[in-house]
């Protein structure tokens, strides 16, 4: 029994430092990008890392899952009401408004946030990151700023292409499979698609940016015992900043339809 | 002038320095020996402000890095050193002129346009010459540390501090680095600190070597006079024999003996 509370003990205290840490790196972060000048050639390195190596994955996720999104309303529409209705509507908020976002989040913290994770804790563990205090320059200003920058500005160019490949995605499907004429799903979109229900999916984008962003620069800058401590701080990065875009979605989505934004 | 006084730190529960007061005369090079885990890098980390002592304080030409808050005035205190790290800790994603030109950015009002030639002469200055667009990972051991050499030297730092300098390097490699020292002591007229356990290398090098034992300064004198002392702890050490006072160290590790205590935070 008292290893099961020292083991909870435990487990509290060091998610408590750890929320406090990951605090602490951010508003490190907002100081230093207000005071100091922006390093524009590392935010376009890593612009380039995250966003153009990310592309055709996350393209190809999105135009599956509008392909899936599809053919299950269109079956589930034909089971009920014997043709395939309204499913231009159903794959174009689904994908827009939830989907696109929350896939490509996930896709990116898998592949960018884990070799972000990973590349900081190797210059941890190597002394690059002691060598960057040495030579005059703060971590958080030369390796932090530029990342999350990125991240900002690049995951929700993203999830304007997933949405597009989404939406294109079910429209095969929707032409080909369920023999739904083109301009009825085109229809379908443009008459109950509103300026707001895309606002919805970016700035939720905006919002698993900057928290993928911030677990994995945390994550790999914090990093401790050599090659293994690697591993495990790009494991934890990935599964944490994952788990995170879902329960963090939750919340956001709940503010956004109180703010009617939906 | 580095003066330290009264050094302690400790990485959890298991102090590493105890007490240690070292003053280093400007011009000079002081070698810190001492058996591995000593507190000999964690010393040097404390002087350059990458470690923060729990007591007792570090100032350098007068200024005492303890009271150093704003940025710009730790900016300002680090500008005066170089740092040699033991695995040279290039970075492994810009050339090898970027890495020796890194500093001057943050460090100097050098303009940019210069960058490139000065890496091309500190790299002259440390014998390497056509490799400025090499990645570090192109590199052999020798090689990164004297680009590592380069790039501590490159914004004419007035101290500069050898994390271990010839671990790792062969003989002929580790003479090769040790001549560099001396030579950039004599050209650069820089105060260095060298830790190491290479007493081959101390012995060339050094004006004077102080010994770390258990987190204390056990001797600081003169090569010649640490060379010839009585002291059973620095006989142990410079002859490098396993029998001796340091022997305590090593039965931690041998059958039947009690577990050693896990190490807390980053060694020394």
């Amino acid at each position: 029994m008292t290893a099961v509370f020292s083991w909870v003990g435990r487990f509290l205290f060091d998610l408590f430092e750890e929320v406090g840490e990951l605090a602490f790196l951010v508003r490190s972060s907002a100081r230093w990008a207000v005071r100091s000048p922006i390093e524009w050639r590392q935010t376009l390195v890593q612009m380039q890392r995250i966003g153009v190596e990310s592309l055709p994955v996350s393209a190809m996720t999105s135009f599956f899952t509008g392909m899936v999104l599809a053919l299950q309303s269109g079956a589930t529409s034909k089971h009920f009401f014997n043709e395939p209705l309204f499913v231009g509507t159903v794959v174009s908020f689904a994908v827009v408004m939830e989907l696109s976002p929350v896939m490509t989040s996930l896709v990116v913290s898998g592949r960018a946030g884990a070799a972000i994770a990973a590349e900081l804790g190797t210059m941890k563990v190597t002394e690059q990151i002691d060598a960057l205090y040495t030579l005059g320059t703060d971590p958080v200003r030369y390796l932090v700023i530029p990342r999350v920058l990125a991240f900002v500005l690049v995951l929700p160019f993203l999830v304007v292409i997933s949405d597009f490949t989404g939406v294109l995605g079910g429209f095969v499907v929707a032409s080909v499979k369920l023999r739904v004429a083109a301009n009825v799903y085109w229809h379908d979109i443009i008459d109950n698609m509103r300026v707001r229900h895309f606002v919805h999916g970016y700035i939720k984008a905006y919002v698993f940016a900057l928290v993928i962003a911030f677990i994995c620069c945390y994550k790999g800058i914090t990093t401790r015992d050599g090659a293994e401590g690697v591993g495990k701080s790009t494991t934890t990065a990935v599964v944490l900043s994952m788990v995170s875009v879902l329960v963090l979605d939750y919340f956001v989505t709940a503010v956004l339809v109180a703010l009617g934004i939906t | 002038m580095i003066e330290a006084k009264g050094i302690f730190k400790s990485f959890g529960s298991r102090p590493v320095l105890c007490g240690v007061d070292i003053a280093v005369q400007d011009g000079e090079t002081l070698c810190i020996i001492g058996g591995s885990g000593c507190g000999k890098s964690t010393f040097l980390k404390c002087v350059i402000g990458l470690v923060r002592p729990d007591q007792g304080s570090i100032s350098v030409d007068g200024m005492d890095i303890a009271g150093l808050s704003a940025e710009l005035d730790v900016a300002r205190y680090r500008r005066r050193f170089g740092y040699l790290f033991q695995e040279a800790a290039l970075f492994d994603s810009l050339t090898v002129w970027e890495n020796v030109s890194f500093g001057l950015r943050y460090l100097t009002d050098v303009p940019q346009a210069k960058f490139r030639q000065i890496a091309r002469d500190k790299l002259a200055l440390v014998g390497l010459k056509d490799i400025e667009d090499f990645k570090p990972a192109e590199l052999s051991g020798g090689m990164k540390k004297r680009v590592g050499l380069a790039r501590a030297i490159a914004a004419e730092p007035g101290y500069i501090l050898y994390d271990e300098p010839t671990t790792g390097l062969d003989p002929i490699m580790s003479d090769v680095i040790n001549d560099l020292i001396i030579d950039l002591q004599k050209k650069l007229k820089v105060t260095s600190i060298v830790v190491t356990h290479d007493m081959k290398s101390a012995y060339k090098i050094a004006s004077r070597i102080a010994m770390l034992h258990e987190g204390q300064v056990q001797a600081v004198d003169r090569p010649e006079a640490i060379k010839a002392s009585s002291d059973p702890v620095i006989r142990q050490f410079v002859e490098g024999r396993s029998e001796g006072p340091i022997k305590m160290k090593l039965r931690d590790f041998e059958p039947g003996a009690p577990a050693p205590r896990r190490k807390a935070g980053s060694g020394a």
